[in-house]
């Protein structure tokens, strides 16, 4: 049901605090997961919330993402006991906790999802400065933001959405909810409003720019030389692989023993091509990340984010996610009855693969 | 090598039950195939991660190989339905990174087919001879 939250002096932020309170005190659920405005007063950090006074320092909309929400809701519900939740998370970080759900590295059982729309984030340090009062049109979004498609969470995989996108909320919050939450929430029905067209609009937008990364990747990285050159500056901290929500491995097998290669065995490769690259095997990770997450990437970029040399990784694996999902007709994120490529096969399928 | 011509390096990952034993009949038939071929033995397709077909290519191999059994045939029942979707996975990654898609070949030869293990062999061969070396071969900073 389309609805209208009542907001008091224009401050949308508390009206969400308020909202986000119901939820607490609704006896649906044990604790919020939820972005509150951090003590130092530059960042915004998830936290899992019992005491709904400090819901007053709540800010699901603050335009930033250190972290992709999915990771900690998998946490915390990775196995039993679990907590019953109330989670507060953007489109992204709904589509990976369907992902992670899939992979057995999450559990939507007892949880209450609350959607937000996001309009785009700004990086970590950006929107330290834009919360210490820098304008944050001087400022870009996330390289990932401003290609992503899905501003809005899917109503399918959320019991309550917070909108923000074709809607004004400084007199009313405006929220879709379903199952008993209209009520419990106090909403007050209202028409469905210009959202509907504001969001095909942006998502076109969105979708343009998307295709225009994908192209020029394509362009761009046309042989293993340009592949190369792409990771040229890698350092291998693996902070790409260590904030995206889908790499769920405990220890990736490129941080095991495995790569302590023998000594002699370096000196063999050296010998082979003149040199050889120390770390070794650094495009190989990249690939073979790829190959083992392409078909669950959500295009949160925080590969991106939080790549120390400015690797666009995020642009990389959204190519490659791309067309590793379309092999499948799959789209990660979009539902968790959607059986996932590295889990499922079909006994008649890519029958051209392997045959003569 | 009698003359200057090129000599593909291939790599290949044979399943312990059909195609390596397939491989296997080839030679106690004592048929004739290139020896560009360099085989490792696993127990089924289904084990090859595309770490061990990307480390090759990336190290300058000139073709690698997958050979399993045919579908309905695994050993271990599931084995290569898994490995066909990782080299559909594969090969799209490949194409989309700068990699020419076909210095990877995945083919199923069962036990008895020694003659289509050889003639792989040769066709695979000759394939990757007709493409030239790997690029990768003069790359160190990968």
């Amino acid at each position: 049901m389309n609805g209208l939250f009542p907001v008091e002096n224009n401050n949308v932020r508390l009206a969400v605090s308020a909202l986000l309170t119901k939820v607490l005190q609704s006896g649906l659920v044990d604790a919020l997961l939820v972005p509150l405005r951090n003590p130092a007063g530059d960042a915004v950090t998830p936290a899992l919330v019992k005491n709904p006074a400090l819901l007053a320092e709540a800010d699901p909309l603050a335009p930033v993402l250190p972290v992709n929400g999915a990771r900690l809701a998998s946490l915390l519900t990775q196995h039993s006991p679990r907590p019953r939740l109330g989670v507060v998370m953007r489109s992204c970080e709904i589509r990976a906790l369907v992902e992670l759900v899939k992979l057995q590295q999450a559990s939507l059982e007892g949880m209450t999802l609350v959607g937000v729309d996001c309009t785009g984030t700004y990086e970590v340090p950006d929107y330290a400065k834009i919360a210490k009062g820098t304008d944050a049109a001087t400022l870009a979004l996330r390289p990932a933001c401003e290609m992503c498609e899905y501003p809005a969470p899917a109503v399918a995989n959320a019991d309550i959405v917070i909108q923000q996108i074709g809607v004004d909320n400084s007199t009313a919050l405006h929220v879709e909810a379903k199952g008993g939450w209209p009520e419990l929430l106090g909403l007050t029905e209202t028409p469905p409003n210009g959202r509907a067209d504001a969001l095909g609009k942006l998502v076109t937008q969105r979708s343009a720019k998307r295709d225009a990364v994908f192209a020029e990747m394509q362009a761009q990285v046309n042989s293993p030389e340009k592949l190369a050159a792409m990771f040229s500056t890698c350092i291998r901290c693996h902070n790409c692989m260590t904030n995206c929500p889908i790499c769920y491995c405990k220890t990736c097998f490129f941080k095991t023993n495995i790569f302590d290669h023998e000594p002699m065995q370096f000196m063999a490769w050296a010998e082979r091509k003149g040199a050889t690259r120390m770390p070794a095997d650094t495009v190989l990770f990249h690939l073979t990340r790829m190959n083992h997450m392409s078909t669950s990437c959500i295009g949160c970029g925080l590969c991106t984010s939080a790549c120390p040399v400015d690797i666009n990784v995020g642009a990389a694996f959204r190519t490659v996610a791309a067309k590793t999902q379309a092999v499948f007709n799959y789209v990660a994120g979009r539902s968790v009855d959607d059986p996932i490529p590295v889990k499922n096969f079909e006994v008649n399928e890519l029958q051209q693969l392997g045959e003569r | 090598m009698p003359d200057n011509r090129f000599e593909p390096r291939i790599v290949a990952f044979l399943c312990n039950w059909c195609t390596y034993t397939g491989a296997d009949l080839a030679g106690t038939s004592r048929l004739q195939y290139p020896p560009n071929v360099r085989i490792i033995r696993l127990m089924c397709s289904g084990a090859v991660d595309s770490s061990y077909v990307l480390k090759p290519l990336l190290d300058g191999a000139d073709g690698v190989l997958i050979g399993g059994c045919h579908p309905g045939d695994c050993h271990y029942q599931e084995g290569n339905y898994k490995a066909r979707r990782r080299i559909a996975i594969l090969e799209e990654t490949l194409k989309a990174m700068g990699f020419e898609g076909d210095r990877v070949m995945l083919r199923w030869i069962s036990a008895s087919e020694g003659g289509k293990f050889a003639e792989t062999i040769k066709e695979f061969t000759e394939k990757m001879r007709a493409k030239g070396p790997a690029p990768t071969k003069q790359l160190w900073a990968l």
